[in-house]
C-alpha cells in the first residue's frame, strides 16, 4: 500500500452564520467570521489516495488523472466563488472547513475510479487544516 | 511509551519515466513528459519517522546523530546528484516516486538498527508526495 498526496489551491470566500441562532449568538459564536459581506481565504488542498503499485507502470495513479479530477470536480466549481451563495451544499450549510473538507470527499469520493480516496486535508490558512477520512 | 520522530532530508536527483515492457506510444502516454529520453530532475524532500519507547535515560526515542548517519551514508551519499535510473535499485523497476519512496523505505528497515522505521514519505514537487509504511495502513 502506497499514499499518494496531491495538492492544488483556490481562493473562495464566506462567512458562517445560522439562521436559528440570533444575532447576538451568531456574532458571539463565529466572530469576525459572522460579518454578512464575507471574507476571503487562499484555500490549499491535499488529496491523498491509497493502492497498490502498478507493476508495470511504477504508479499508484496516474497523477495526471488525478490532477484533472480535482480540477474539474473541486478547483474548477469552488474557484474565486463566494461560497455561501454559489456553492448548492452550502445554501442551507455553514461553510467552515471541517464541511468544505467532508463537501470536497463527496464530490472527489465517486468520480475516483483509479484508486481509493484515502483523505482530504483543507488549509483555510497556514495555520489551520482539518482532515477528513469519510465517514469509518 | 511510544513516540513517533521525523527527520527531514533534502536531496536532488534525475530520472526518466520508462517501462521496457511497454511500446515507445505507450510509455508516451503512460508517462507523458516525464518519458524524456534524456530524463528530468526534482529536488526531493525525504522524511524519515522512526518509532519507539522514549528512553528513561536519554529521552530519545532515537539518537538523531544515528539517524542522520545513516541516512547520510546509505541514502545521500548514493541519490544525491545522481540518475536514479542508473542506480541498482531501479535495474528492474521504473524510478516513480512510489517505487523511490518503497525502495528507501527498505533500505532503511534493513539496516537501520537505532529505531523502528515507521514511514517513509518523500515530496517530488511541491504539489506532490508520497508515503509507505512497508504496506501497512497508515491512520492519521
Amino acid at each position: 500500500m502506497v499514499y499518494l498526496t496531491r495538492k492544488a489551491e483556490f481562493s473562495a470566500s464566506h462567512f458562517y452564520h445560522n439562521p436559528e441562532l440570533s444575532g447576538e449568538e451568531n456574532r458571539r459564536i463565529f466572530g469576525k467570521c459572522n460579518n454578512p459581506n464575507g471574507h476571503g481565504h487562499n484555500y490549499t488542498l491535499e488529496v491523498t489516495v491509497k493502492g497498490q503499485v502498478d507493476n508495470r507502470s511504477g504508479f499508484v495513479v496516474d497523477l495526471k488523472q488525478l490532477k484533472e479530477i480535482m480540477l474539474r470536480e473541486v478547483i474548477d466549481v469552488l474557484d474565486h466563488r463566494f461560497l455561501n451563495k454559489e456553492i448548492p451544499e452550502f445554501k442551507d450549510l455553514i461553510p467552515t472547513t471541517e464541511n468544505l473538507a467532508i463537501s470536497i470527499w463527496n464530490r472527489l469520493h465517486s468520480k475516483l475510479n483509479v484508486a481509493r480516496l484515502h483523505r482530504v486535508r483543507v488549509y483555510e490558512t497556514p495555520d489551520l487544516f482539518v482532515d477528513y477520512y469519510g465517514e469509518a | 511509551m511510544k513516540a513517533y520522530l521525523t527527520r527531514r532530508y533534502r536531496f536532488s536527483a534525475s530520472h526518466r519515466l520508462h517501462s521496457d515492457a511497454m511500446s515507445a506510444d505507450e510509455n508516451q502516454a503512460v508517462y507523458g513528459k516525464c518519458n524524456n529520453a534524456h530524463g528530468h530532475g526534482h529536488n526531493y524532500a525525504l522524511e524519515v519517522t522512526v518509532a519507539g519507547p522514549v528512553d528513561q535515560k536519554t529521552g530519545m526515542v532515537c539518537n538523531l546523530a544515528d539517524l542522520d548517519a545513516f541516512v547520510n551514508d546509505h541514502i545521500l551519499d548514493r541519490f544525491d546528484h545522481q540518475n536514479l535510473n542508473t542506480l541498482v535499485e531501479f535495474g528492474e523497476t521504473v524510478p516513480t516516486t512510489e517505487n523511490l519512496c518503497v525502495a528507501l523505505y527498505n533500505l532503511l528497515q534493513k539496516g537501520f538498527r537505532h529505531a523502528t522505521i515507521e514511514r517513509v514519505r518523500m515530496e517530488e514537487t511541491m504539489f506532490n508526495s508520497f508515503e509507505y509504511a512497508g504496506g501497512r495502513e497508515i491512520h492519521a
